[in-house]
């Protein structure tokens, strides 16, 4: 064992109380931190869980028509104003290639064809606005676990056959194997059969979504052999924004990350952590202030001792070196107490609270780099807290502490 | 004065013309012109009345304090342009201390007190280390007290553990600074004639600060200061 570890713990263990003391306190701050983090992360991941789980993370669109402006023969725009026209679903060229190419760059982890319109449901009497959405249900797979939205039913959709929400079935009175008349507002249409009911736990999806085979969408919208949108999942979700912008840069077309779509939502996650960010800070202040405090102490009582030590051959700098590694070992042990207390109150936190359907309403994120940061963080504030103290055991003046011993 | 090693030896401490004086607008000169030699084998003792300069003399040649001006050498290197972690190199090397009040650790065991300075200067414990703290205990006959913590010992015994430590990297020389200040007549007697016997034994030269007229008389050179000189130095 090295001399100035020797010696520190020597000096840790021959004053339980106040070790324990300032070990409780560091336990307690590492404990906040764990909590705090683990709860905010936690309903960070579910709420973009649950915004991800029914959308890609960057979609690819031939860009939106603009405006034609016609001059006159004398060269004068004739149109007091100019107007957007109403946009068509509109295929992008050469989608195949595309995919491919999209599916290679880095960072990407799926890749699918879609089309995407507008279209009108009819049932009886009663009609409803829809987004239709083509797709090929092994490569969309990819992109949005469709699966795991299922309620009712199977997800082949062949020919005439649609996937719809649980809002839309029970709105429609319908059910799988139910019936029921699509119409775009081409006047392009037919009657499909209901191959499979999902849940997005969302009403708005669950009311207007409905997916069809990507051939039937192809006919629904007239353009055969054509996709309007490619959607894209990420390796790391924060990389979409990036990645859109490269692929805008790259191909011309209009690509949106989740992000953009999703704004108000990244704001929202955002300054949620900004505000877990300045509380675990004043937490690692209280924190430093505690050790620096009681080395500081350590050091007025150690003095003689540190004098002897000088005098009988021991360096300044094993001297600084006793009080950086207390400060460390102070952390260590400081913040394996706390992860475990702060371990402990996010579980019983996550199974008091809880929805009718048994997942937890606060869902906590405790992973492995939450523990490794906090002890890193711990060891890194232990150590820099006792630099100051260590500074001053080394610069004391032997003669003097032995002299006024 | 001060010329007491035979030609040919090299002296442990060589003192020429040392001068240390303290403050800057009010200054006191506490040592006037010191010159000393400690020949190796020497058992010298420091005498002279409060405020002679005594303890200073003696932070001075343990490498503790830099005199004002003059020069000191610790076997014939002169110390006075070495940095602080050179001196404290030669201080391990060279000198043990011995205090008045045994200044042990209370935290340590008195074979870690015994062993820390050779702790200290080899970086972890060692078997050699061990076995060299445990055969001074022995020779200062607390062998069987080699783990009790420094406050369960007496005070003679953590005197002569303090001796022990002192002597654990065989230093050239001792300096002991009022070492039977504390202690009672009987127990004085003892540590007096433990630095009688490791002197004898060891050949390791101690210069002894003593305000005690029965510990300096025992020993071979009494070197008496008065008012920051040196008033005699007699052999006996």
């Amino acid at each position: 064992m090295p001399f100035p570890l020797f010696v520190a713990l020597r000096y840790l263990r021959d004053q339980p109380l106040q070790t324990g003391l300032i070990l409780s306190g560091i336990g307690v701050g590492v404990a906040v931190i764990i909590f705090l983090s683990a709860l905010i992360t936690g309903l960070q991941q579910s709420i973009i869980e649950r915004t991800l789980g029914s959308q890609a993370h960057v979609v690819v669109r031939p860009q939106e028509e603009s405006p034609r402006v016609h001059p006159d023969a004398g060269g004068a725009l004739v149109s007091p104003s100019v107007e957007q026209p109403p946009q068509r679903v509109r295929p992008i060229d050469g989608w195949p290639d595309l995919r491919d190419e999209l599916a290679r760059l880095p960072g990407v982890s799926g890749v699918a064809p879609t089309i995407n319109g507008p279209a009108i449901a009819a049932r009886g009497g009663g009609s409803v606005a829809l987004a239709v959405r083509g797709i090929e249900p092994a490569s969309y797979l990819a992109i949005v676990d469709l699966e795991s939205r299922l309620v009712d039913g199977e997800l082949e959709l062949t020919g005439l056959q649609a996937a719809v929400g649980t809002e839309l079935a029970r709105k429609l009175g319908i059910g799988v194997g139910g019936r029921i008349r699509i119409q775009t507002t081409g006047e392009r249409g037919g009657v499909y059969t209901v191959a499979a009911i999902f849940d997005f736990n969302s009403v708005s999806l669950n009311e207007s979504l409905v997916f069809v085979s990507l051939r039937t969408a192809q006919t629904l919208f007239g353009i055969e052999g054509g996709v309007s949108a490619l959607e894209l999942v990420t390796e790391d979700i924060f990389a979409a924004e990036a990645l859109a912008a490269r692929i805008r840069d790259r191909t011309g077309l209009d690509a949106r990350s989740w992000m953009e779509q999703n704004g108000d939502l990244l704001v929202g996650l955002r300054s949620q952590s900004m505000s877990s960010i300045m509380i675990q800070v004043f937490v690692i202040l209280a924190v430093a202030l505690g050790i620096a405090s009681v080395l500081a102490v350590s050091v007025v009582q150690k003095a003689r001792e540190v004098g002897i030590l000088r005098a009988t051959g021991t360096r300044a700098g094993s001297i600084t070196q006793i009080f950086l590694v207390q400060g460390a070992l102070l952390g260590a042990v400081g913040s394996i107490a706390g992860i475990a207390l702060g371990t402990a109150l996010a579980m019983f936190f996550a199974s008091v609270a809880r929805n009718p359907d048994g997942s937890a309403t606060f869902p906590v994120a405790l992973t492995g780099w939450l523990y490794g940061r906090s002890v890193i963080i711990a060891m890194g504030v232990g150590v820099l807290a006792a630099v100051l103290p260590a500074r001053d055991a080394s610069r004391m003046d032997p003669a003097t502490v032995i002299r006024n011993g | 004065m001060g010329e007491s090693v035979p030609a040919g030896e090299t002296p442990v401490v060589q003192l020429r013309g040392v001068r240390k004086t303290y403050g800057e607008r009010v200054v006191t000169e506490v040592l006037k012109g010191i010159d000393l030699q400690i020949g190796p084998r020497d058992l010298s003792a420091l005498t002279g009345p409060s405020g002679s300069g005594k303890t200073t003399l003696l932070n001075l040649v343990g490498l503790l304090d830099r005199p004002t001006s003059g020069t000191v050498e610790i076997e014939g290197t002169d110390v006075g342009g070495l940095d602080d972690g050179d001196r404290t190199g030669l201080r391990a090397a060279k000198l043990g201390f011995v205090f008045q009040f045994h200044h042990l650790m209370p935290a340590f065991t008195a074979l870690e007190n015994v062993a820390m300075p050779l702790l200290a200067r080899h970086g972890r414990p060692a078997p050699w280390i061990r076995e060299r703290a445990l055969a001074l205990l022995d020779e200062v006959g607390l062998a069987e007290r080699a783990r009790y913590r420094a406050t369960d010992l007496s005070g003679g015994q953590a005197q002569r553990v303090a001796i022990a430590r002192a002597l654990v990297a065989e230093p050239a020389l001792v300096l002991a600074d009022e070492p039977t200040g504390n202690l009672d007549t009987e127990t004085s007697a003892q540590v007096v004639e433990l630095l009688e016997r490791i002197n004898a034994r060891r050949g390791t030269a101690f210069l002894i600060v003593t305000h005690e007229a029965s510990v300096a008389e025992r020993c071979h050179r009494i070197v008496h200061m008065v008012d920051g000189r040196i008033d005699s130095d007699r052999r006996r």
